[in-house]
């Protein structure tokens, strides 16, 4: 239940610029997503909401500056699931979804039975329950996403940034995954950004679509206006058919064989 | 379920200690028949009388040569284990040992200070200036890698603040070598002390470090949660909500002092810190809340064992504890490794 607010956010590396002064308001319970070519800047941009590299500009969550927020403050109010997580393969899932619990534990204190119970609970609801006590490193790369995700959602907290959070997940799985985040954020009012590479989920999960290029905005709103064919030729220099299906609304990008001449 | 595990393995690193205490307390070149003393052990206690024919001054030699050498060598070795656990948590890095970020190579060089330009000052004193000079000096030197590091990394990797510390060992080895080389005539008390020692213990020593050793140990303690976070990178640690580089620095601080305290009164004890915590994490998992208290117990009971066979082959010198706990440790490492997967 918190609404976010960035300010003309610039992330730099060096003298290179990432992300060009982004300005956004994402209410409670919005779901957007951010689409872009490799290297837009995308990952910045989740990385400086999750307060891993420093940025030009302001952010608000509810109007308080998350700029004067402590660490263990900012990681209540946001939960985020990096592109590349690193992995301890030899931590068990269960431990690993623990450290979720962190943002709730005293300094001095340990995980209460509350704490485990949250852990329990998220789970099962990503159908994780037999991996809880396997060493990430015997679990399959969809599945490590997932035990990824489940940290996340352990967290508890109203605003969940996702960094690709299905790029290893088979169809099924990725639907399950969106499914929940959908069903949490309808019961919850999670606010949610997300960085999702295939266009046709991004466009039926999402409430609105943020496209860079560049580190700049290309175009932003719902999935009928921001995924046009001549759009994607030209930021992503792709050849693709996009049809609208005519029951629902839904957007579903087809790629097509062919190079688009430059 | 998982503290009933825990508690199992607590019990057995318990038993391992109190098994190395006795051993270390009943061996020994000189005192009475081995298996007589831990009766007389029994037999000081209140209430308790059993004839067991251990004289007085039989007994003398156990508690006034053997103890204070079986306490030392727990208290090093358990400190050594649980510093060198906790960096390698900390830096996320299995290849480094209590002795990274220059403690070891200060105190050497503290020492070697002492016994060489300070010879003249302080040769009427009539404490040991060495220990002294050697903590010092090792928490100095900690302290410039510390603000090396710091100033130039800023990062929540901790990658600067090795490469610091390696630079610091070069530089503070450099020193030592430069002064050992311009008064050879000290060059075989140095390398005594370099090489670790835990005979002469006295009951004055083990005073000394105590204090140090348990502020240390409980810091460390603590922190076994933060430990755990640090397994997931300084970056996502961060994002869940621990501050990394205050958390890194108490750490690091707590394993610092402790490790400084303890070499400046054993020398350079190789090798425990850097491998006792690998074969914990091989026989009981890599979670610190385990891996910590093992450590620290494994540690103990180990460096009380490798100090018995140096006593035994005290002709014509006693033989390096570091070369014993290398000579059996090793071969165990790599025994572990084969029999045990790795990393996963
Ligand atoms: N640590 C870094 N140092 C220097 N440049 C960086 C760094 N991280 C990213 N960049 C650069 O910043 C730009 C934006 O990168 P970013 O990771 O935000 O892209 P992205 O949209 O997430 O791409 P992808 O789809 O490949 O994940 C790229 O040009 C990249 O090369
Ligand atoms: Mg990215």
């Amino acid at each position: 239940m918190s609404e976010l607010t960035l300010n003309g956010i610039s992330v730099q590396y060096g003298d290179r610029t990432a992300l060009r002064s982004f300005s956004d308001g994402v209410p409670a319970g919005e779901w957007v997503g951010l689409i872009g070519p490799n290297g837009a800047g995308k990952s910045s941009l989740l990385r400086a909401v999750a307060g891993l590299v420093q940025y030009g500009g302001a952010m608000y969550v509810d109007g308080v500056d998350l700029a004067g927020l402590g660490d263990r403050d900012r990681a209540q109010q946001i939960a985020y699931v990096p592109q590349e997580p690193l992995i301890p393969g030899d931590m068990t899932a269960f431990e690993y979804v623990l450290l979720g619990r962190n943002p709730y534990i005293g300094y001095f204190g340990g995980a209460s039975r509350h704490d485990r119970s949250v852990v329990d609970d998220v789970l099962d609801r990503l159908r994780l329950r037999e991996f809880a006590d396997r060493m990430l490193g015997a679990l399959s790369g969809g599945e490590r996403q997932r035990v990824v995700l489940a940290r996340a959602l352990a967290q508890e907290t109203p605003i969940l940034l996702l960094d690709e959070p299905t790029s290893a997940l088979d169809i099924g799985h990725q639907q399950q995954a969106l499914e929940l985040v959908t069903e949490l954020r309808e019961a919850q009012q999670l606010t949610v950004i997300s960085a999702l590479h295939d266009l046709t989920l991004a466009g039926t999960y999402t409430d609105r679509l943020v496209m860079l290029d560049h580190g700049e905005v290309i175009a932003a709103g719902p999935a009928r206006e921001v995924l046009t064919a001549e759009r994607l030729g030209a930021v992503y220099r792709v050849c693709v058919t996009v049809d609208v299906d005519p029951e629902d609304g839904a957007v579903i990008v087809v790629p097509r064989r062919g190079f688009l001449a430059s | 379920m998982a503290d009933r595990t825990d508690r199992w393995w607590f019990g057995v690193g318990a038993a391992c200690v109190a098994a190395a205490v006795v051993l270390g307390a009943s061996i020994g070149p000189a005192g009475p028949d081995w298996w007589r003393v831990p009766l007389e052990f029994v037999n000081r206690l209140p209430l308790i009388s059993i004839e067991t024919g251990v004289s007085e001054s039989e007994w003398a030699i156990v508690w006034k040569i053997r103890m204070p050498r079986v306490v030392l060598g727990g208290v090093v070795g358990g400190m050594l284990s649980i510093a060198g656990a906790s960096y390698q948590g900390v830096f996320r890095n299995p290849l480094v040992g209590p002795y990274l970020l220059g403690a070891a190579a200060g105190a050497g060089l503290g020492a070697t200070l002492a016994l060489t330009v300070g010879r003249g000052v302080t040769s009427s004193w009539a404490v040991d200036p060495v220990p002294t000079a050697a903590f010092v000096v090792a928490v100095a030197s900690v302290m410039v890698t510390y603000t090396v590091g710091a100033a130039f990394g800023g990062d929540r990797t901790g990658v600067t603040l090795v490469l610091a510390g390696v630079a610091v060992v070069s530089f503070t080895s450099a020193v030592q070598t430069f002064l050992l080389q311009r008064n050879l005539e000290v060059f075989r008390e140095v390398f005594r002390w370099i090489t670790g020692s835990l005979a002469n213990a006295t009951w004055g020593d083990v005073g000394l470090v105590f204090p140090y050793a348990v502020v240390s140990v409980v810091v460390l303690l603590i922190h076994r949660r933060h430990l755990d976070l640090f397994r997931v990178g300084g970056d996502e640690a961060a994002t869940l909500g621990m501050s990394v580089a205050r958390t890194r620095l108490t750490i690091v601080i707590a394993a610092t002092l402790g490790t400084a305290a303890v070499v400046s009164v054993s020398g350079l004890i190789g090798f425990v810190g850097l491998i006792v915590p690998h074969v914990v994490r091989l026989l009981a998992g890599a979670g610190h809340r385990r891996l910590l208290p093992l450590s620290l117990m494994g540690g103990a009971a180990f460096l009380i064992l490798a100090d018995i066979p140096g006593r035994m082959l005290s002709n014509p010198a006693e033989t390096p504890i570091g070369v014993v706990t290398a000579f059996i440790g090793a071969p165990f490492f790599i025994y572990l490794l084969r029999t045990k997967r790795v990393g996963a």
